[in-house]
């Protein structure tokens, strides 16, 4: 395969050697779990957290005389994240056998795809941003190739004191490999990559793209480079499964690498583990130690073939993806590229938002969202899917402010009160009197008030007219703020005899 | 009473369902056979005789309820191979010590829906490599023919070589057997039985332990063709849990019996007539062709150019599949394990002790055909040559041929403990010469006995068929076999 350089260096990432600027290049393999009900060639459930071996068919055990068949909502899974990356879309694919023995690989061989995989060259946008002049830079990072592998069980060496146990429910569970070109140059766009990445197969949902629970890990390729060079040897960094992780794995690695060839070293092609309590990565094994997997079509299987039919129906039934979202938000709502881009950051954020802004303000139900919602979750350390406030309850905030039953100051409070203690905005608003006064007369009789207690201000106001917004505040506060302050506003300055 | 066993499938049928005798009475009268011929013959592994006489009770309730099937107390050996629930199921291998699945194989379960009894499990090459039955863990298996005049004990073939020998010797009905190079026909052709490799696809390969993959098929070995054709008929299905498995309707293959060859067109291939193949392998051959024409077909000769290279790309696809077939047995899960300072010690203490010489020379000869540098000049050349092998029998069936006759191997059988092919395992591997083309190209092949050579043993001629055209092999054959008459060892056990 011939890699081609897709990116001109560019000085604002290199990073500064003692003896002048490196470029880091950065290409990554992820393993995306597949959403499905079955395992890839088995009918043994998926479903995670079960008890040791509880999810194991005759076939993931690989007894004897034992055969695969192919699940093809995995396929399905697969083409469908392959539309999601703009992928070639390969109709006859071949399932390969890679062979190495380890406990937890009970066939002795996981059936992956090696030459022809269901799924090709592809690409994926990112955007970093925004700098501080608030723009936004679009990135295209190459897909190489996606393809379908069966996962390996999992030993567990702390459950006695000689012995290792296997675990075989995650054996056979369906796993997407997907391949980036090495069109990354700093560990923010990896990080971004990863993030997009993420955001892409939780939008098709063919993964759920859980990290912490192993569902999504990368394998990170690092070398460096002088700025405009052929590219390095490069190391793999495996099975990080943290989107910081792989941030800070890059810059340790970047910089090792930088320190070694400074010194006049050469890079050995190896791969290495990252460890995060360090913060450093360190050998695993090298290139000589490289299994040889004996690659070879499995002769259980017959090539994957599918039709155009099969593709278009996939299509058809897409979701909208983060990018087509974002250009809508713009578009059609008026949001900025900002806030359109933080709200179609997750699928949850997008739906939440969506659900909002139904029938509503876009940018006033954006603006509560980004500011006010994501704000306080971040506050309370909660996720978008813990949140105590629901959308229907936002929603009823910004109705009440449309309304002009509240103000925009008291919906504030209410928007706190729903998020720590939860209920019907409404009735809270009426429970706790918290309704804005829109009674004329009420206001008029505090404006009275406050000017007829604050005769010096009056004086002052007729050369200094700003002041009025002086007499508003005290009448916000003298009724609680629960004054509409368009009233208070005009009939503060009707007394005080102020042009409009 | 007559001798139960002397009896064809067709004709115990016809007398089970007469109730001229029982399905019990049938089955122990083959136990009774077991009990007295195993010790000699080694041709079962295990006997099952609880097993087989609940199932022959089974049956007799079936006919007594007129609710008989296909195969109803046809009491019926299994090869080794083939998955059994709870019993034996270790494709004579060390390895798979002890090993009793809970799952049944597909034609077994077949055959058992079908109301077939089973008596036990059968003796083979280990993992079904071999070409003389004597790879087994569990010892050689003895031809139930000799030499005229000589006692000395000759193998049944391989690697179905307890199905073959269990049939000559009466100690089954009928055997179910598999098939990756020759592995049917071969026994078949050295013990005068009929055996069948079916097209690739028609039986499912589910729950039979795994040789190579691509090249695995089920079939019977029986006492006549008429019993072959009835014995394939419950074997066949289409199976989802074997995405190679076809889907196409079993034909009856006993209607294909009986009637003339007027029309047909026999291919006589060229390139089988090999350096230093007997005199009287030809003669047969030439037999052979003369009662065909007799029969009324048309004798027309072709070419199969690529012929030569089949063996040798057969020696290289087979161990690639074998050697990562055979990765499962490990140590781990089931089976065999020896224990060892960590765990690539016990895998390699394990597999050293479970497997057996010959699978140790596929393994390491299929490990190095796939490895990095050496795939595409042996296993990728090995298919090209695999997909023209294919192509010379397309164009040969393209011109008209109906089937294609050759001799079913290049000698009679050969004695146990061979010297000169214990020493030379490319020697042993000669014998599939004229088998292993069919595997290659996926066909199916038929070999039925036609005749004896000049020491009194049995020789068999094969014929070759299209894609999922077993009717026209079982036609053909039954002419043969009309021709050539039945041959039955004499009995020395």
């Amino acid at each position: 395969m011939t890699i081609v350089d897709v990116r001109t260096p560019d000085p604002k990432r290199f990073i500064p050697g003692a003896t002048g600027d490196w470029e880091v290049i950065v290409g990554m393999e992820v393993h995306a779990q597949v959403l499905s009900n079955a395992k890839l060639f088995s009918g043994a459930s998926t479903e995670f957290g079960k008890p040791a071996n509880a999810n194991v068919s005759l076939v993931d055990a690989a007894m004897p005389g034992m055969l695969p068949v192919i699940n093809e909502e995995c396929v399905r899974q697969a083409v469908r994240t392959g539309l999601g990356l703009k992928a070639q879309i390969n109709k006859r694919s071949v399932f390969d056998r890679k062979n190495y023995f380890y406990p937890d690989l009970p066939q002795g061989y996981q059936i992956s795809q090696f030459k022809d995989p269901v799924v090709g060259e592809g690409k994926i946008v990112i955007s970093l941003g925004p700098d501080r002049q608030g723009n936004f830079e679009d990135i295209e990072i190459g897909i190489e190739r996606l393809h379908l592998e069966q996962d390996a069980g999992k030993s567990m060496h702390d459950q006695h004191p000689t012995m290792s146990y296997v675990d075989l429910n995650r054996s056979g569970v369906a796993l997407m490999e997907i391949v980036s070109k090495p069109d990354m140059r700093s560990s923010d766009e990896a990080k971004a990559y990863m993030t997009k990445l993420r955001a892409i197969v939780r939008y098709l949902g063919t993964c759920d793209g859980n990290m912490d629970e192993g569902s999504m890990r990368a394998d990170v390729n690092v070398s460096v480079r002088r700025p405009g060079e052929a590219f390095g040897t490069r190391c793999e960094i495996k099975n990080m499964n943290s989107i910081r992780f792989i941030g800070q794995a890059i810059e340790y690695e970047a910089r090792r690498q930088i320190a070694i060839l400074e010194d006049g070293g050469k890079i050995d092609q190896e791969t290495r583990l990252f460890d995060p309590n360090k913060g450093e990565t360190r050998s695993m094994r090298s290139k000589e130690d490289a299994h040889d997997y004996r690659y070879f079509p499995d002769p259980d299987l017959l090539p994957l073939e599918f039709d155009d039919a099969f593709v278009e129906a996939l299509k058809h039934d897409l979701p909208e993806l983060p990018d087509d979202k974002k250009a809508r938000y713009v578009s059609e709502l008026g949001l900025s590229i900002y806030d359109a881009s933080v709200l179609v950051s997750e699928k949850a954020i997008a739906d939440y938002f969506e659900a909002v802004a139904s029938g509503r303000d876009g940018k006033a139900a954006a603006n509560w969202v980004i500011n006010d919602l994501l704000g306080a979750l971040n506050k309370a350390g909660k996720s978008i899917e813990e949140t105590p406030v629901s959308p229907g309850q936002l929603g009823a905030i910004l109705d009440l402010i449309k309304s002009e039953v509240i103000s925009g100051k008291i919906a504030k409070d209410l928007f706190e009160i729903v998020f720590s203690e939860g209920g019907d905005p409404a009735e809270i608003v009426e429970a706790r009197g918290m309704k804005q006064v829109t009674d004329t007369g009420a206001i008029e009789k505090a404006v009275d008030d406050i000017i007829a207690a604050n005769p010096d201000q009056v004086a002052k106001v007729k050369a200094k007219p700003t002041l009025a917004g002086w007499f508003v505040g005290q009448v916000m506060k003298s009724t609680g703020g629960k004054a509409n302050p368009q009233a208070v506003q005009a009939l503060v300055k009707a007394k005080l005899g102020l042009e409009d | 009473m007559t001798d139960l066993t002397r009896l064809t499938i067709a004709e115990a049928r016809a007398r089970l369902a007469a109730k001229d005798f029982t399905a019990l009475e049938l089955t122990d009268a083959y136990l009774g056979a077991i009990e007295a011929a195993n010790g000699a013959l080694n041709a079962y592994v295990t006997v099952t005789p609880e097993q087989a006489r609940k199932m022959a009770v089974a049956s007799d309730a079936r006919i007594a309820d007129g609710k008989a099937g296909a195969l109803e107390g046809i009491p019926l050996g299994i090869k080794d191979l083939f998955a059994t629930e709870g019993v034996h199921t270790q494709a004579c291998s060390h390895i798979l010590d002890g090993f009793k699945p809970r799952y049944e194989s597909t034609v077994t379960a077949n055959l058992w829906a079908d109301g077939a009894v089973m008596l036990g499990k059968l003796n083979m090459d280990e993992f079904a490599m071999g070409s003389s039955n004597e790879s087994s863990y569990y010892g050689p298996v003895k031809n139930p023919w000799r030499a005229e005049g000589a006692n000395r004990d000759l193998v049944p073939g391989g690697s179905s070589g307890g199905s073959a020998a269990a049939v000559a010797a009466h100690l089954c009905a009928g055997a179910t057997a598999t098939d990756t190079g020759g592995s049917i026909r071969q026994p078949a052709a050295f013990t005068g039985t009929v055996g069948i490799k079916p097209t690739y696809g028609r039986c499912s390969r589910w729950g039979i332990v795994a040789f190579a993959s691509s090249l695995d098929q089920a079939g019977p070995i029986a006492r006549d063709v008429r019993d072959a054709a009835i014995l394939l008929k419950s074997m066949a299905s289409t199976d989802a849990k074997d995405t190679t498995s076809v889907d196409l309707p079993v034909p009856d293959y006993e209607q294909a019996l009986g009637g003339s060859l007027k029309g047909m067109k026999i291919g006589i291939p060229r390139e089988y007539r090999v350096d230093g193949m007997p005199d009287e392998i030809e003669a047969l051959w030439q037999k052979g062709i003369a009662w065909l024409k007799d029969a009324g077909a048309e004798i027309v000769d072709i070419s199969l150019p690529h012929t030569k290279y089949a063996l040798p790309a057969y020696y290289i696809v087979a161990p690639a599949e074998a050697s990562s077939n055979l990765a499962r047995y490990d140590g781990v899960r089931y089976g065999l394990r020896v224990d060892g300072k960590d765990i690539a010690d016990m895998y390699e203490q394990t597999r050293a002790e479970g497997f057996g010489q010959e699978v140790k020379r596929r393994i390491m000869i299929g490990t190095y055909v796939l490895s990095a540098g050496y795939y595409d000049a042996y296993y990728l050349r090995a298919q090209k040559v695999r997909t023209l092998i294919k192509r010379d029998f397309e164009t040969a069936f393209h011109a008209g041929v109906d089937a294609i006759l050759t001799p079913a191997t290049p000698s009679s059988a050969f004695g146990i403990a061979d010297q000169e092919l214990a020493a030379d395992p490319v020697k042993m591997y000669l014998n599939d010469v004229f088998t292993v083309t069919v595997n290659m190209a996926g066909l199916p092949g038929i070999a039925v006995p036609a005749g004896l050579d000049a020491s009194g043993l049995p020789l068999g001629l094969q014929l070759i068929g299209k894609p999922f055209e077993e009717e026209t092999l079982f036609k053909t054959a039954y002419a043969i076999e009309q021709a050539a008459g039945r041959f039955e060892p004499k009995r020395w056990w």
